[in-house]
């Protein structure tokens, strides 16, 4: 076969798939097979790019042209220009949204500048479905040489001393639970993957095994050797099923290069891998609930301890670990502990996988070194607000976490100072609020979203978040007082106090931290019955339009409650004190004066 | 076929890098020998096509490191074509002309491994080039 002289990669991620990616796939090859190209040229579907909000995304090498925002009606001029004739077709690059700019290169965009990529390393290089190609990129090295170089005890040393914590939310050094299940003394023992990926937002997860299924594969048989277990089950959702298949393939391809199996590289470890569903329940993700889902249990999760490293799955000795974490392992065991421990802060070393959503320029997946701060990724890696709007707010840590305001913007981000400021990490969805945001809406959201997900087992997460979820939605309606107030923040600590598991026990997180750093938006619903981001529907009034009123007095006939005022041929005013939002006014005017709400 | 060793990995990984090293071409932009051929109408009429091949062909057989072949837009030495323009890292960059698949095994084997200018081919030597 003739060594092709560029290659066209396409994101196959889930993003640009749904607007028609694999389509473009297919056209692309029919195109160069009609031109006579497809012997020079190679067509490649990769995982996720990570620049969501431009998709779907085609790159071509060795170039390094960066195409955005591509559609089937695209393909033809992309052959044509491009790879017949070696002109980059402008229309499709990228245009900085600061300053306008056309960027041809990935690297020149500030979304790519300030990130750095591990866990992410493969993710748009390599096609997810063939083995070779990650094999070409390191692949399986860092497996084939703890087997063969390393001892157990080694590996867990190696693991440890890069300071690798867990990146599904927790935080627990990985090397120090690896080193707990290794201790005990059991005939079996378990390695899970935890990829039950449920916070809204959060897709990193996903991208990872889209798009580098064989880096989670061979982080899991080096987690098999280290700790002594033979088998491996990948907890997933059934929501994902790309990621399913795309690890099914691999899963495959792995046991046919003889890398899972019986005596991989020749050695006596053997290491087998099988993948379970889950019905996508929020408290999966907890690492009890989710070994009694594997079981074929309800997905409760049960009191710690004993820690599934001493009595997990079918009570035995059993690590869990996150989806990102697994990505890590490779290139601590390939690069060395020291490599990894010198990115990062003092506390949390390496880089974290941040999905950034909301109200950015750039929507995305974002790695960063840990210590980046928000005001980094926001403004540079995001490109900023929308419609260059106010910023007033960012969450991170889904339903667990809390809001960090302006004044925190410049906090580099770790475990222990999104801790402080009443935020914690969380898997890594963040999701930027701005002027428009309500924030006594939001916390609603969540508690909506965690009363919902209880699983029901312990009384202050069934019943508290419910009550919580009730007295936020009476305040959202204007019918809040202030005694509610109260009674939010003393239910919140005593949830806190007294769930049984993690989950739970952060679920009052959105509402205390709002509460702490929005209370005057509190106050707004409750003592003026006013939601000043306009948010909240039962509280928002009717305006008239000064620019469009022309004081025919149409709209004050027929207010029942006389509350409009303005002489004829003036402009008109609603006096929102007494508007009963009934919108009798809105009909009433022929000059589209009379703003909805 | 199972893998057996750290070796066998090790070859398949040397045999797929060839197929998937033009990739890389991003990350070392400093040391990156870039050859870039013009492949206009006219440049394409005149061969550029198979000038371009032979040179991945080559780059691969040989397995030469940091270097990429990037097809460019016309450079305006219509008379000339195919035209190829070398950019060597600390060099000024060199555009040859009428180029055919015996330039380009000089090219490779006397300009960019030794530094011996073709002088039969040369078009022009500056910074201020087409691109």
């Amino acid at each position: 076969m003739a060594i092709e002289r560029t290659h066209i990669m396409v994101c196959g991620g889930t993003g640009c798939v749904s607007a028609q990616s694999l389509e473009m796939v297919d056209l692309l090859k029919s195109k160069l097979v009609e031109k006579g190209y497809d012997q020079e040229v190679n067509v490649v579907k990769t995982g996720c790019f990570g620049f969501c909000g431009q998709g779907p995304i085609i790159k071509v090498h060795p170039d390094n042209v960066f195409y955005v925002q591509v559609g089937l009606d695209d393909i033809d001029e992309i052959i044509n220009e491009h790879i017949i004739k070696g002109r980059t077709v402008e229309r499709l690059l990228y245009k900085e949204p600061e300053t306008q700019v056309n960027l041809a290169k990935h690297d020149e965009m500030s979304f790519y500048k300030k990130q750095y990529r591990i866990a992410l390393r493969n993710c748009g290089l390599i096609n997810p479905e063939d083995i070779n190609e990650y094999i070409a990129f390191n692949g399986y090295e860092a497996l084939g040489k703890v087997l063969a170089e390393k001892t157990p005890e080694q590996v867990i040393e190696i693991v440890k001393a890069s300071g690798l914590r867990g990146r599904g939310g927790g935080g627990f050094s990985t090397g120090l639970k690896w080193e707990l299940t290794r201790k005990p003394v059991a005939d079996q023992k378990y390695v899970i993957c935890n990829a039950d990926e449920g916070d809204p937002g959060a897709f990193m997860d996903r991208s990872i095994l889209e798009g580098d299924p064989h880096s989670v594969l061979e982080a899991m048989a080096i987690a098999g050797y280290a700790i002594g277990a033979s088998k491996g089950i990948i907890y997933i959702r059934a929501e994902y099923p790309l990621a399913i298949s795309r690890l099914q393939v691999a899963m495959e391809q792995a046991k046919e290069f003889g890398l899972l199996g019986e005596n991989i590289f020749g050695s006596d470890f053997n290491f087998d891998i099988e993948i379970k569903l889950g019905a996508g329940a929020f408290v999966c993700g907890e690492e009890t609930a989710l070994i009694h889902s594997v079981e074929g249990s309800r997905g409760e999760p049960t009191k710690k301890p004993p820690y599934p490293s001493i009595q997990g799955y079918h009570k035995k000795p059993t690590s869990v670990n996150n989806v990102e974490t697994y990505a890590n392992i490779a290139p601590i065991i390939l690069k060395g502990a020291e490599w990894f421990s010198s990115i990062g802060t003092e506390q949390s070393k390496g880089t974290k996988v941040f999905a950034l959503a909301g109200k950015v320029n750039n929507v995305g997946l974002v790695e960063v070194p840990m210590g980046t701060t928000l005001r980094e990724i926001i403004y540079d890696i995001g490109g900023g607000i929308i419609g260059g709007k106010e910023f007033k707010a960012v969450q991170t840590g889904g339903p667990s976490g809390g809001v960090i305001t302006k004044l925190d913007l410049d906090t580099p981000i770790d475990y222990e100072s999104l801790k402080s400021i009443g935020s914690m990490m969380g898997s890594g969805g963040m999701i930027v609020m701005d002027e428009d945001d309500c924030m006594v809406n939001i916390a609603k959201f969540y508690l909506d979203f965690t009363q919902d997900e209880s699983c029901g087992k312990c009384t202050p997460c069934r019943l508290g978040t419910k009550r919580m979820y009730e007295i936020l939605d009476k305040i959202t309606t204007g019918e809040g007082t202030m005694e509610d107030i109260t009674k939010l923040r003393n239910l919140g600590i005593m949830i806190k106090d007294s769930a049984l598991c993690g989950l739970g026990q952060t679920a009052p997180n959105p509402v205390l931290s709002t509460l702490e750093y929005f209370y005057d938006e509190y106050l707004a619903h409750i003592q003026d019955k006013r939601c000043p981001a306009g948010a909240c529907k039962a509280l928002a009034k009717y305006k008239i339009d000064e620019e469009k009123c022309i004081g025919c007095t149409a709209c004050a006939r027929v207010c029942p409650v006389s509350c409009i005022e303005g002489k004829p041929k003036q402009k008109h005013v609603i006096n929102e004190e007494q508007c009963i939002a009934c919108g009798a006014c809105y009909t009433a005017c022929k000059f589209d004066a009379v703003i909805k709400p | 076929m199972p893998i057996k060793s750290l070796d066998e990995l090790k070859k398949i990984r040397d045999n797929q890098i060839k197929k998937v090293k033009l990739r890389e071409s991003g990350d070392s932009e400093d040391q990156t020998i870039e050859i870039l051929v013009g492949m206009a109408t006219c440049g394409i009429a005149a061969g550029s096509r198979e000038v371009l091949n032979e040179f991945v062909n080559i780059i691969s057989a040989e397995s030469i490191d940091h270097i990429k072949v990037v097809q460019v837009g016309c450079m305006g030495y219509c008379h000339s074509e195919p035209t190829v323009q070398v950019n060597m890292p600390g060099k000024q960059p060199i555009i040859y002309g009428n180029v055919d698949r015996a330039t380009v095994k000089d090219i490779v084997e006397k300009y960019i491994k030794q530094g011996i200018i073709i002088d039969d081919h040369v078009l022009i030597k500056t910074f201020n080039s087409a691109l």
